[in-house]
């Protein structure tokens, strides 16, 4: 597919306005509060907007539209879990980590345990998640703007390379997440658009698309895998992503922009809103690329169906549509990239720089700067494993990000908000051992090691996150001592703290205690 | 005064216990429900067939229960956030009770 100049256009209009939003974002990022949370003064709704838009990214949208056209029912997985794990992050965890945490996952765990290993493997985690996350984005990103606009893959990597660079370094959080409603905006109207224009072929009634798929593709096409190895992997893949959002480094982040935990709530309600309406349509759009453009067709283009959409697009509205789903799929990835780097750059600058290297001691001047270099250290490292990774299955290393937070980050995140006995021993191995225990299979599992696999599961958080879970157990009973001995050694504040903490959102008693009591006074 | 005490003293507050108590007794069994629901649903969609079949032309109950997800989860949501704005006054009461208490010690 060669670029014609309207695509062109729009690309450039993209970015543009995400340049817009950056040089504006810049004159406001004074300082480390502004440039890793902006602030905490996101209010709900943006930030809602913003959650929608650092989760959907185009390996999500365009691999399950794919997905659902090649492959039918299993492709609809990503969809229903993708959405239906956001009742965990709303029920279970964004109130008490809003309640506890400032910048990053770390200041959360070490708010209970003051302890360096746990800050360190806490950042390490981030680390490692949010890069291969971001490989997998920079990888599948540089092959779908190489079939859109026909440019070289190194050259189109190193374009949004550069451009997230400059989002995060100049604008930090505030551009981020400015980046993210703009891209939300675009991807819920370009969505529903296609699906509207996909309905109109059919009468407007949904159903009709399922009788045709059945009659004209086959009832197979509708229906779920049913093989015993193949089924445990989708149940695999499923528990994977149910659980890993609650474990997602960039989506937690977003919940410290915002003031308070009723602000994190009202801003899940958006997100929960706007993510589930572009999900449940993708049946329709899928099903509708496989009946208006063909699986013949999709499949020659791109094995894994990464160009259904766009495909669709072409075949529904000509050139001019193709261009805009086009643009808004590069939106989308530009988004999802300006929330990795910066939640990666946070890890590196606020984690390891400013607390384990300098012991909090750096000025906030140095603070921002290093926040400044790690972002584009992040960037750059990024960049170049993406070129290393050219080829690569995206859709490894997208299952991988999730098996991964599943197992390192939520056994960890659950237990220090409602463990008692839980402690450092306990927390440190928890992220380490999950960490290996879920790279490691995936490792010697089907996905990398073909035929011959030690594993049987492609996707390990079966085993990986009850390994997880394990590892803090064992950790903490195997060091039982070390929870009173920490607590007199101020390593870790009462669970009474925390426990207060986390449910209420009182984080300074006296203050607080006394602010009540002198507003009585007063009255 | 030692700062645990001033924590304990909210942790005790009759308020404080009426939210762990409501928090407890919805959250525990909403989550139990929805993993229940949802990780039902692969389980069924592949190790048996009775999803397989069809519900409304030739949509099949596998297709139905995906859509259930959605409904399920802003359904879910929507009580929740009904529940947590009263659970909100709750905690604007433990503070003042926490106030009370320390005036009077």
């Amino acid at each position: 597919m060669s670029a014609d100049p309207t695509t062109v256009g729009l690309f450039v209009a993209i970015v543009a306005i995400t340049l817009g939003i950056t040089a504006w974002a810049s004159r406001r990022t004074k300082d480390t509060d502004h440039h890793y949370v902006a602030g905490g003064e996101i209010k709900g709704w943006q930030n809602g907007l913003a959650i929608a838009g650092d989760f959907m990214s185009a390996a999500t949208v365009l691999g399950i539209t794919g997905a659902i056209a090649l492959t039918g029912f299993t492709g609809f997985y990503v969809a229903t879990a993708g959405l239906v794990t956001f009742l965990l992050v709303l029920l279970v965890v964004a109130e008490p980590l809003r309640n506890l945490g400032k910048y990053t996952l770390a200041d959360v765990l070490t708010t209970r345990f003051n302890a360096r290993e746990v800050r360190s493997a806490a950042a390490l985690s981030t680390i490692t998640i949010s890069i291969i996350y971001m490989i997998g984005q920079l990888v599948g990103a540089g092959a779908i703007i190489t079939l859109l606009l026909g440019i070289d893959y190194t050259v189109a990597v190193i374009i949004i390379g550069v451009l997230m660079t400059i989002y995060i370094a100049a604008g930090g959080m505030l551009a981020t997440t400015w980046i993210q409603i703009v891209k939300a905006a675009l991807l819920l109207s370009a969505i529903f658009l296609t699906a509207l224009l996909v309905l109109a072929q059919f009468n407007f009634n949904p159903f009709a698309i399922f009788n045709e798929v059945s009659t004209q593709i086959g009832s197979g096409a509708l229906k779920p895998s049913h093989g015993f190895v193949e089924g445990l992997n989708w149940v695999s893949f499923n528990f994977a992503i149910i659980l890993g959002t609650a474990g997602l480094p960039h989506i937690l982040m977003r919940f410290f922009t915002v003031p308070d935990a009723k602000t994190a709530r009202s801003s899940l309600i958006i997100a929960v809103w706007i993510i589930g309406l572009v999900f449940v349509t993708m049946p329709i759009i899928g099903y509708g690329a496989a009946l208006l453009v063909g699986q013949g067709e999709i499949s020659g283009v791109d094995p894994g169906g990464n160009l259904a959409a766009p495909q669709l697009a072409q075949v529904l509205g000509g050139t001019i549509f193709f261009a805009f789903i086009s643009a808004v799929a590069f939106a989308t990835i530009l988004a999802v990239v300006a929330g990795l780097v910066i939640a990666a750059s946070s890890a590196f600058a606020h984690d390891f720089y400013s607390q384990v290297i300098r012991g909090g001691e750096a000025s906030d001047q140095e603070q921002l700067r290093a926040a400044r270099v790690a972002a584009v250290g992040v960037s750059v490292v990024s960049i170049l494993l993406a070129l290393l990774a050219q080829g690569v299955n995206v859709a490894i290393l997208v299952v991988l990000t999730f098996a991964v937070a599943a197992s390192a980050n939520v056994p960890v995140i659950l237990l220090t908000l409602f463990w008692k006995k839980f402690n450092t021993v306990g927390a440190v191995a928890g992220m380490l051992v999950g960490m290996l225990a879920s790279v490691g299979l995936i490792l010697l599992g089907p996905t990398v090691m073909g035929e011959g696999a030690l594993f049987p599961l492609g996707n390990p958080a079966l085993v990986s996150v009850p390994i997880g879970f394990l590892a803090c157990y064992l950790g903490t009973v195997l060091s039982s001592s070390r929870a009173r001995e920490e607590r007199e050694q101020g390593t870790q504040i009462s669970y009474d703290e925390i426990y207060v903490r986390s449910n209420t959102g009182i984080s300074d008693i006296e203050e607080e205690i006394e602010g009540v009591t002198t507003r009585e006074a007063q009255t | 005064m030692e700062r645990g005490e001033e924590w304990r003293r909210v942790s005790r507050t009759s308020a404080f216990g009426e939210l762990m108590r409501a928090k407890k007794a919805f959250i525990i069994p909403a989550v139990i429900f929805f993993l229940v629901f949802y990780m039902a649903m692969p389980v069924l969609a592949e190790f048996t067939t009775v999803l397989d079949g069809q519900a409304i032309g030739a949509l099949n109950w596998a297709y139905v229960y995906g859509f259930a997800q959605f409904l399920m989860t802003w359904i879910l949501m929507h009580i929740y956030v009904s529940r947590a704005k009263k659970w909100d006054k709750l905690v604007d009461e433990a503070r003042e009770e926490a106030s009370e208490e320390r005036n009077d010690a």
